[in-house]
């Protein structure tokens, strides 16, 4: 059905789900950064934070791939003589692609992240600081692990963006199965057959994404009370 | 290092394709959300029949890429001899014509998805006052439910529309020359890509802070009456 294809495709949902996880570990660490810059009392990190999220947010995907990938590759190429490289440099398409990918949902992320902890009780952090623990020990010891429960369902959903976002990275090259697809279709001119194929493997990654993070989220919401409506 | 100069002698190429995004944004927002009203109604009925095609519907368009469900479209539906020779042909070869039905259909799971939480949080009393006054359930729809849910679903519904303006974008790949496709003309004929995607972003970022305003201004029109109280 596939003309032989299949296997290529499903080499590139393996590089599709590779993207997304690595550049998921990027967001995640950009999120962070960028919640904790934006719960600063320190006036210019909450400015630099919120500008961040801001104008990320404020621009479509494809605009910010486009000009990190052809335009980071031009400034690059512009400074590197400046500084006595006289290669053309090349950028890998897969870490262009984790930082481009990282960087816009990292932007995401700090939102959902920035809301989670301010759902933590205030006491909850007075209590850490009165046992004596330092700013970074409150951070990662109390506010964390209970920011992750208030965080999963705005994750869930930046996840789920996320990988039916990374189908763009195949625009400027990178062979992902969006990309495999497109060959495929141009070279049997059965289109709808590869895209359709594509289109059931997103919907796979996706559902088996909702289950998992249903999953966890019952995980990190043990010993917590719902309430009863 | 950076040459804003031939960016400015080509603002009216800008200038069209900021109206090119704009009549795809409205195009799509306005069949999407002729799309989502009936599909809202039919995902919080209790009739199996009609709440599981809608379901399946919005799962699946949420569920994949816009890229692939545009290429689809646009790409995919030329291999049937069947759709090639029917009269929807003219329409369907057309990049504008997809890319419109490609959106709208996108935009309107998003948005039935939207309405149809918003449908199930109306207070349980407006309804049952609506009852009390002796409407029938078309009434009760028409004057009581869907009023006061597409009211109170305008703050998610500005997200999606700000998500439309952003998905717009991809038009320019299937050769569109909206705000994106006219900063891709201009790499591409200059070789300058930083200086022109990061116009386009400016103006998408303008865009964006409108859409917003205009959304607070929907909001204190309409929303005024859940505004929280001041002291």
């Amino acid at each position: 059905m596939l003309h032989g294809y299949g296997s290529t495709i499903l080499d590139g949902a393996w590089l599709t789900l590779s993207l997304a996880l690595t550049s998921m570990a990027l967001a995640i660490t950009l999120g962070l950064l960028g919640a904790a810059f934006r719960l600063s009392p320190l006036k210019w990190l909450a400015l630099l934070g919120e500008g961040y999220a801001t104008v990320i947010r404020g621009i479509p995907d494809l605009v910010l791939i486009l000009l990190i990938f052809y335009g980071g590759q031009d400034i690059v190429n512009r400074v590197a003589p400046l500084l006595g490289h006289t290669q053309y440099i090349d950028i890998n398409p897969f870490i262009a692609g984790v930082g481009t990918m990282g960087f816009i949902f990292g932007a995401y992320l700090s939102e959902t992240f920035r809301g989670a902890f301010m759902a933590i009780p205030k006491g909850q952090a007075e209590a850490g600081a009165a046992y004596g623990m330092g700013r970074l020990q409150v951070f990662f010891r109390i506010l964390v692990p209970q920011m992750i429960r208030f965080a999963i369902p705005g994750f869930t959903n930046n996840w789920l963006v996320l990988t039916k976002a990374t189908a763009l990275i195949s625009v400027v090259g990178l062979q992902d199965m969006m990309f495999k697809a497109k060959n495929a279709a141009d070279a049997t001119r059965e289109p709808f057959t590869f895209f359709l194929a594509v289109a059931a493997l997103y919907l796979l990654l996706t559902s088996v994404s909702l289950l998992a993070l249903r999953l966890l989220e019952r995980r990190y919401s043990v010993g917590t009370r719902l309430a009863d409506i | 290092m950076l040459d804003f100069q031939l960016i400015a002698e080509h603002l009216p190429l800008y200038g069209r394709g900021v109206l090119v995004t704009f009549q795809l944004l409205i195009i799509a927002l306005a069949l999407g959300l002729a799309l989502a009203i009936p599909l809202g109604l039919m995902r919080v009925s209790k009739a199996p029949w009609l709440n599981a095609p809608a379901w399946l519907y919005t799962y699946v368009i949420r569920g994949t890429p816009m890229l692939v469900q545009l290429f689809l479209i646009y790409y995919g539906l030329a291999q049937f001899e069947a759709v090639r020779s029917s009269f929807m042909w003219p329409y369907l070869s057309s990049a504008t014509f997809c890319a419109c039905l490609a959106f709208a259909i996108n935009t309107s799971a998003y948005s039935a998805e939207i309405l149809a939480g918003s449908l199930k949080a109306t207070p349980p009393g407006e309804i049952e006052a609506a009852k009390a006054m002796g409407m029938s359930r078309a009434k009760l729809y028409r004057r009581i439910l869907l009023p006061s849910a597409l009211r109170r679903a305008l703050p998610q519904y500005s997200n999606e529309v700000i998500m439309m303006l952003h998905t717009t974008s991809l038009a320019s790949i299937v050769t569109l020359v909206d705000i994106t496709g006219a900063a891709r003309t201009l790499s591409s004929r200059y070789y300058m890509p930083f200086e022109a995607f990061i116009t386009a972003g400016l103006f998408y970022l303008v865009l964006t802070f409108a859409l917003v305003q205009l959304f607070k201004g929907a909001e204190r029109r309409w929303l005024s009456h859940l505004a929280p109280r001041k002291a």
